[in-house]
């Protein structure tokens, strides 16, 4: 029974791994470059809910709003000021832009929101129990959120124009804007969904852990990150299934193992995946052309 | 020819890179539901022609006009807007989309429903999707694709890229067709299977079609008129059978 509740709050983290993993991977597929701000959009996220339900007391999904809708235009404006302006430099300066952009939001959030560590208070508490298996509603409804979000984003991606027009870009931009497909438009909508789905993230993380400081941001992301490049970067369910796989083994680790190792265990995982497998687990071959 | 209506207007166009002037001084004039083709040897500056027309270059001088509207101001997507939508010299179809979904691309802007409309599953949704759906097959139907609509457009043999290549272009609802080296590495039944579809696709869309190819018996064949490049410069213009004789032209296929 304790395998099966950590395993099943190894999910629930997994989870958060897998919604943040989608940003960095569906940038990674349609700009082709790593947006390392994407973690601070999670941080600013967790203020913005954290300001509206413990310090303005409003209700919890106006803070959830308020934070998709920050995150979301935060995403469009980072991506116009800072990497828009790299459309064409080489994939190194854009790298080091995001870094740069990186430092810029947490050091922001320094400046404007204090270094202290600030409490998320309780939006859900009690556990569903079924027999003497006891999982927590958070976990569940973690869980329940990634499914949906996979499911309306891989229809969205598939099945509507806005999303063909994606895949269109993500294989050869100059031909897509020929065929009249506006192509900044597309980069831009894709970084509104990443952003967005960021701050869903957030909200769902300080849920878990309710610590709210302005470098929140980082390991998440950089779990989400490996997350999306052991699925398969560029790869929706690839980021889906490393963003689960991840969860799961960090938590079994901490729980089986050591709670100061299982970091290290969840990257030595990374490791010898890509060993194994350089693509990821679902990344496709790139096959170069001479 | 003169009674109708022209579609393409260049004058005085001209493009340097560096100090490289590429093409220099071009005039072309395109009728409504002509076919036209421009050759020259390699290197002539035919694809920066097709660059300059469909705004991936920035003319340096000259003008364009499609249907009487200056195209100055025009960028790739706008021009494609305007009417004019093209094929590559090296296939750049969209590898891992299906066939039906590579000719969806292009009705992107004649699709209307909203973001939201699509995340909802709206009726007006399903509405759009159906009837493109229905355009985009009878698009595949006309160049022989139908069969290969589910299968991925990387998988598709070669002859079968090249038309939905031309598919995917006519799905942009263009008033001037520009296809760059239709023939390409095609034996010669699918050179002649390909003239008819030219034809064929011409009359269906009323529309015009510019072409380039290196393949002589399918330009004589089709064309209506020619124009020659040589080293970025006009070398001749005119009808089939004026541009086979003019020794300008003999000269500069062949050397003296």
């Amino acid at each position: 029974m304790a395998f099966l509740s950590y395993l099943i709050g190894g999910l629930g983290l997994g989870s958060v791994y897998a919604i943040i993993a989608l940003g960095y991977s569906m940038v990674y597929g349609i700009a082709k470059m790593l947006n390392f701000a994407h973690g601070d959009v999670i941080m600013v996220g967790a203020f913005m809910a954290y300001f509206a339900i413990s310090k303005y007391h409003l209700p919890v999904l106006v803070g959830v709003v308020l934070a998709v809708v920050v995150c979301t235009i935060l995403g469009v404006v980072i991506e116009r000021l800072a990497y828009k302006p790299l459309r064409h430099a080489s994939s190194l300066s854009v790298l080091i832009t995001a870094i740069g952009v990186s430092y810029f939001l947490q050091n922001s959030a320094m400046l404007l929101w204090g270094t202290d560590t600030k409490i998320f208070p309780t939006v859900l508490s009690g556990s569903l129990t079924v027999g003497s298996l006891s999982v927590p509603y958070l976990t569940l409804i973690t869980i329940l959120t990634c499914i949906v979000i996979m499911i309306v984003l891989t229809l969205f991606i598939n099945r509507t124009k806005t999303g063909r027009a994606m895949r269109a870009c993500s294989e050869d931009k100059g031909a897509a804007a020929l065929m009249g497909i506006n192509v900044n438009r597309i980069i831009s909508i894709t970084f509104a969904i990443g952003s967005g789905l960021a701050a869903i993230a957030s909200i769902l993380l300080v849920a878990t852990y309710p610590s709210v400081y302005p470098t929140l941001g980082s390991m998440p992301g950089i779990k989400a990150f490996t997350a999306a490049v052991f699925g398969g970067i560029g790869s929706i369910p690839g980021a889906f299934l490393g963003g689960l796989v991840l969860g799961v083994v960090e938590n079994l680790s901490r729980a089986y193992i050591s709670t100061q190792l299982s970091d290290a265990i969840v990257f030595m995982v990374l490791i010898v995946v890509l060993l194994i497998k350089p693509t990821g687990l679902l990344g496709k071959k790139v096959n170069v052309k001479v | 020819m003169e009674n109708r209506e022209k579609v393409l207007e260049v004058r005085g166009l001209g493009i340097d890179f560096g100090g490289l002037t590429a093409v220099n001084d071009l005039d072309l004039d395109i009728y409504q539901g002509e076919i036209y083709g421009l050759i020259g040897p390699n290197g002539a500056g035919k694809t920066t022609v097709f660059n300059m027309l469909t705004k991936v270059y920035q003319p340096s001088r000259g003008t364009i006009r499609l249907c009487g509207q200056d195209m100055a101001k025009l960028n790739p997507v706008t021009a494609n807007i305007a009417g004019v939508a093209r094929t590559f010299q090296n296939i750049r179809l969209f590898n891992k989309l299906t066939v039906l979904d590579n000719v969806k691309t292009g009705m992107h802007n004649s699709i209307s429903y909203g973001k939201l409309a699509a995340v909802l599953r709206l009726p007006s949704y399903y509405k759009a999707e159906k009837e493109a759906d229905e355009k985009a097959m009878e698009l595949l139907t006309i160049l022989g694709l139908d069969q290969y609509a589910d299968t991925e457009a990387g998988n598709l043999p070669y002859g079968a890229q090249r038309r939905l290549e031309i598919a995917r272009a006519l799905a942009t609802n263009p008033k001037l067709l520009l296809l760059d080296e239709p023939a390409a590495g095609m034996n010669p039944q699918e050179t002649e299977e390909l003239m008819a579809m030219i034809r064929k696709v011409r009359d269906y869309f009323k529309i015009s079609v510019l072409l380039i190819e290196h393949d002589m018996k399918l330009v004589m064949g089709i064309c209506e008129r020619i124009t020659v490049l040589n080293f970025g410069q006009l070398l001749a213009q005119g009808l089939p059978a004026e541009i086979q004789s003019n020794k300008e032209v003999i000269k500069a296929y062949i050397g003296e």
